[in-house]
C-alpha cells in the first residue's frame, strides 16, 4: 500500500497535496482505488463551486460500486482534470498523479486539520478486517 | 448469437392472423407504413431452438445451486406459479366491479392479514410493486408523519454502512439528508455514533436486519429507544425476511414501518430486474398515511381502498392492484406454509448458512465475522488468498462456474475486503450444500497451485472472462439491422 508522506488525508480516503500558489490538489488514495477497483468514470465539481469541508463534491464510479468523494476543506473549485474523464484507468494506474480537482481554501490553516501519512496508515489499518 | 443474426429473407413462422381478418382501409396515408417492420426472419424451429440455446446457457435455480448472497434464490414452489396463474386470476380485467371478483379480493385481503401477522404491524399496504418501491413508501410516510405534526426540522435519516444501498438512496429520493453511521468489529450498530447522531433533527434510522455482513443486529431494542427517544421513527429493512419468519416480529421490536419483498422470501421467481412486489407495514402512528391501492373489509364484503377512505395517505402508488402475479403467488406459498411451515424456513435457511459457514471455517476459509452466527447468509474473505497469490474473489467465483455452481455475491458489502457474500438458502439438500464445499475446496487448492489458472476462469462455459471494464466504458446496448 502507497501512502506518500508529503500529503496530507483524510478519513474518506482522499489525499490532499499544498500547492506552492496555496491551493490544494484532490484526489482518491491508493487504497481507495484498491478497494473500488477498474474504475469507469469520474465526475469532478463544476469550476467555481464553493464547498463546505466533507460536502459530496465528486464522484467515481468503477466496476464494483459508485462512491463519492468528499471536500476535505472548505473552498472554491478552481481546477478540475478534464484528463480522467477519458482515461478514468488512470486513477488506478497512479492515484497521486491522476489528480481530481483544486480547491482554492476558505481559510488558509485549514489543511492542518487533515491527517498526515502515518495517521492516515494507523486509519487504514482500523478499518481492515 | 442474436435472434436476428438467425434472418434469412422471407423466413416466418405460422401466421395466426384468420383469413377473414379486414384491413383497415380508412387510415390516412402519411400514418401507413411503407415498408414491413425491421423484425427477426425466421421460422416457428429457429425461434424454439435459439431461445432454448439460450436458456441452456444460463445458470439458474432450476439447474444449480445458487448461493448468490442478499438475494435469496431460493426455489420457488411450482404451484404458487400454477396457481397464480389460473385463467379465472389471469383473464381478469384490472378495472372489473369488485362484486364480481371477490374470490381475488379474498386473497389479497388474506395476504395483508398474513403479512400484519408475520410482521407484526398494525397495518399493510401491497401497493408497492419492489423492494425500492416500497423503501420510497416507507420513508415518505416517515416524512408524511413529521410534517403533519409540523415538526419541519427533522430533515436527517440516519443509516448504518451495512445496510442496503437503497436505503440511503430512498432517503435522498424523499428529500433526506443522509448520515451514516459505522458497524462495529462484530458487525453491530455503533451505538455511541448513533446516540451522538440522533437530535431534533432526526427523521428517522433505516436498519437492515438482519444486516448486509449476515448477522442480526444484537442491541436492536436499545436502538429502537434511542431513535425514538430523539422523536424519530425507525424504518425496518425487510429485504432479508426469510432469516426472522415466524421467529421474531419486527412490530414487537417496535419498528414504524417496514419493508418486504415478496418476490425473495415468498416464491417468485426473480433476478435480472423481473417482477417484484414490496409490500408495506405500519405501526398505528402511521396507517392513516398508507398508501393505496389496498383492500377493505366492510360487512364481509371486499374492494379497494379509495382516496375518499384514507384522505392523508401519501397517495397512490400503482395504477391498478400491485404486482399481481407476485401478491398471488406469495399468498399460495403462504397459505401452503402456514405459520409452522413459516418458522422452518427460518430455521432451515440459518441452519443451512451456518453448517455452511461451520464447514468452510473448518476446511480453511476465513469468515469475516468468526465470532457471530451467521443467520441467513455469511460472508468469506478471500483478502489473505489475495495478499498471498494474486487471485482475487472475482477469479475465485469465475473458478466456480467452472464447477457448475453459481458464484456467490461478490465485492458486496464493500466493507469487508474480497469478499463471498453465500446465502444457501432453506431449500437446499446438505448433499449440495457438501458439493459446493468440495468445489470451494477445489478451487482454494488451484488457487494456490496454479494461480495463472484461476485467473483465467471460467473455462468451460460458452462464454470466457467478460471485459467488464471495457463493459463499462463503452456501453452498447443496441443491435442494428443490416
Amino acid at each position: 500500500m502507497s501512502i506518500p508522506a508529503d500529503l496530507k488525508y483524510t478519513k474518506s480516503h482522499e489525499w490532499v497535496r499544498l500547492e506552492a500558489d496555496g491551493n490544494v490538489t484532490v484526489g482518491i488514495t491508493h487504497h481507495a482505488q484498491e478497494l473500488l477497483g477498474d474504475m469507469v468514470f469520474v465526475e469532478n465539481p463544476t469550476l467555481g463551486r464553493q464547498l463546505r469541508a466533507g460536502e459530496e463534491c465528486a464522484v467515481v464510479e468503477s466496476v464494483k460500486a459508485a462512491s463519492d468523494v468528499y471536500a476535505p476543506i472548505a473552498g472554491e473549485v478552481v481546477a478540475a482534470n478534464g484528463d480522467l474523464e477519458g482515461a478514468p484507468e488512470s486513477i488506478n494506474q497512479d492515484p497521486y498523479a491522476a489528480w481530481m480537482f483544486r480547491v482554492k481554501p476558505a481559510q488558509a490553516g485549514d489543511l492542518d486539520a487533515l491527517m498526515d501519512a502515518g495517521a492516515y496508515t494507523a486509519h487504514v489499518d482500523s478499518e481492515a478486517h | 448469437m442474436l435472434i436476428f443474426e438467425h434472418t434469412q429473407p422471407g423466413r416466418r413462422a405460422h401466421s395466426l392472423a384468420l383469413s377473414d381478418a379486414q384491413e383497415a382501409h380508412d387510415l390516412p396515408a402519411e400514418l401507413l407504413r411503407q415498408q414491413p417492420p425491421l423484425l427477426p426472419q425466421a421460422s416457428e424451429l429457429d425461434v424454439v431452438r435459439h431461445y432454448t440455446r439460450l436458456s441452456q446457457k444460463n445458470f439458474s435455480i432450476d439447474t444449480q445451486f445458487y448461493p448468490l448472497g442478499s438475494c435469496t434464490m431460493k426455489y420457488n414452489p411450482r404451484v404458487c406459479n400454477t396457481l397464480a396463474m389460473l385463467p379465472q386470476l389471469l383473464a381478469r380485467h384490472p378495472l372489473a366491479d369488485a362484486d364480481t371478483g371477490q374470490g381475488f379480493l379474498v386473497c389479497l385481503y388474506e395476504l395483508q392479514e398474513m403479512l400484519k401477522e408475520i410482521t407484526g404491524m398494525a397495518a399493510v399496504s401491497m401497493a408497492p410493486m419492489a423492494g425500492a418501491h416500497g423503501e420510497f413508501a416507507g420513508v415518505a410516510m416517515i416524512r408524511a408523519y413529521h410534517d403533519a405534526r409540523g415538526d419541519s426540522a427533522r430533515r436527517e435519516i440516519i443509516v448504518p454502512d451495512a445496510a442496503h444501498g437503497t436505503n440511503p438512496a430512498t432517503a435522498s429520493m424523499c428529500g433526506y439528508t443522509v448520515r451514516e453511521i459505522p458497524t462495529d468489529r462484530q458487525g453491530n450498530v455503533d451505538l455511541d455514533a448513533l446516540k451522538a447522531s440522533v437530535g431534533p433533527h432526526t427523521a428517522g434510522l433505516m436498519l437492515t436486519n438482519p444486516s448486509t455482513l449476515g448477522v442480526f443486529e444484537k442491541s436492536i431494542v436499545a436502538i429502537q429507544n434511542i431513535v425514538h427517544e430523539a422523536g424519530g421513527l425507525s424504518y425496518y429493512d425487510g429485504a432479508n425476511l426469510n432469516a426472522i419468519l415466524g421467529r421474531v416480529r419486527p412490530g414487537d421490536m417496535g419498528f414504524d414501518v417496514i419493508h418486504m419483498n415478496l418476490h425473495k422470501t415468498f416464491s417468485t421467481p426473480h433476478g435480472g430486474g423481473g417482477p417484484g412486489a414490496g409490500p408495506v407495514g405500519v405501526s398505528e402512528r402511521l396507517r392513516p398515511f398508507l398508501p393505496i391501492p389496498y383492500v377493505l373489509e366492510d360487512l364481509g364484503a371486499y374492494r379497494w381502498a379509495e382516496e375518499g377512505d384514507c384522505p392523508r395517505s401519501i397517495g397512490r402508488m400503482s395504477a391498478f392492484g400491485g404486482n399481481m402475479g407476485v401478491l398471488l403467488r406469495a399468498w399460495v406459498y403462504a397459505r401452503m406454509l402456514g405459520g409452522r411451515g413459516m418458522r422452518r424456513v427460518a430455521e432451515f435457511a440459518t441452519l443451512n448458512a451456518n453448517y455452511l459457514a461451520a464447514e468452510l471455517k473448518r476446511s480453511g476459509f476465513d469468515l469475516a465475522y468468526p465470532e457471530r452466527r451467521a443467520s441467513h447468509e455469511f460472508i468469506v474473505t478471500l483478502k489473505k488468498l489475495k495478499d498471498t497469490t494474486g487471485v482475487s474473489a472475482m477469479d475465485f467465483a469465475k473458478r466456480l462456474l467452472d464447477y457448475g455452481f453459481h458464484a456467490p455475491t461478490t465485492y458486496f458489502p464493500m466493507l469487508v475486503p474480497e469478499c463471498l457474500l453465500i446465502e444457501p438458502s432453506e431449500t437446499e439438500s446438505r448433499e449440495t450444500l457438501d458439493a459446493f464445499v468440495a468445489a470451494m475446496v477445489k478451487v482454494l487448492e488451484e488457487a494456490r497451485m496454479q494461480p495463472e489458472m484461476v485467473k483465467g476462469a471460467p473455462h468451460t462455459l460458452p462464454v470466457r472472462r467478460l471485459d467488464d471494464v471495457r463493459a463499462a466504458r463503452e456501453l452498447d446496448l443496441t443491435w442494428k439491422l443490416g
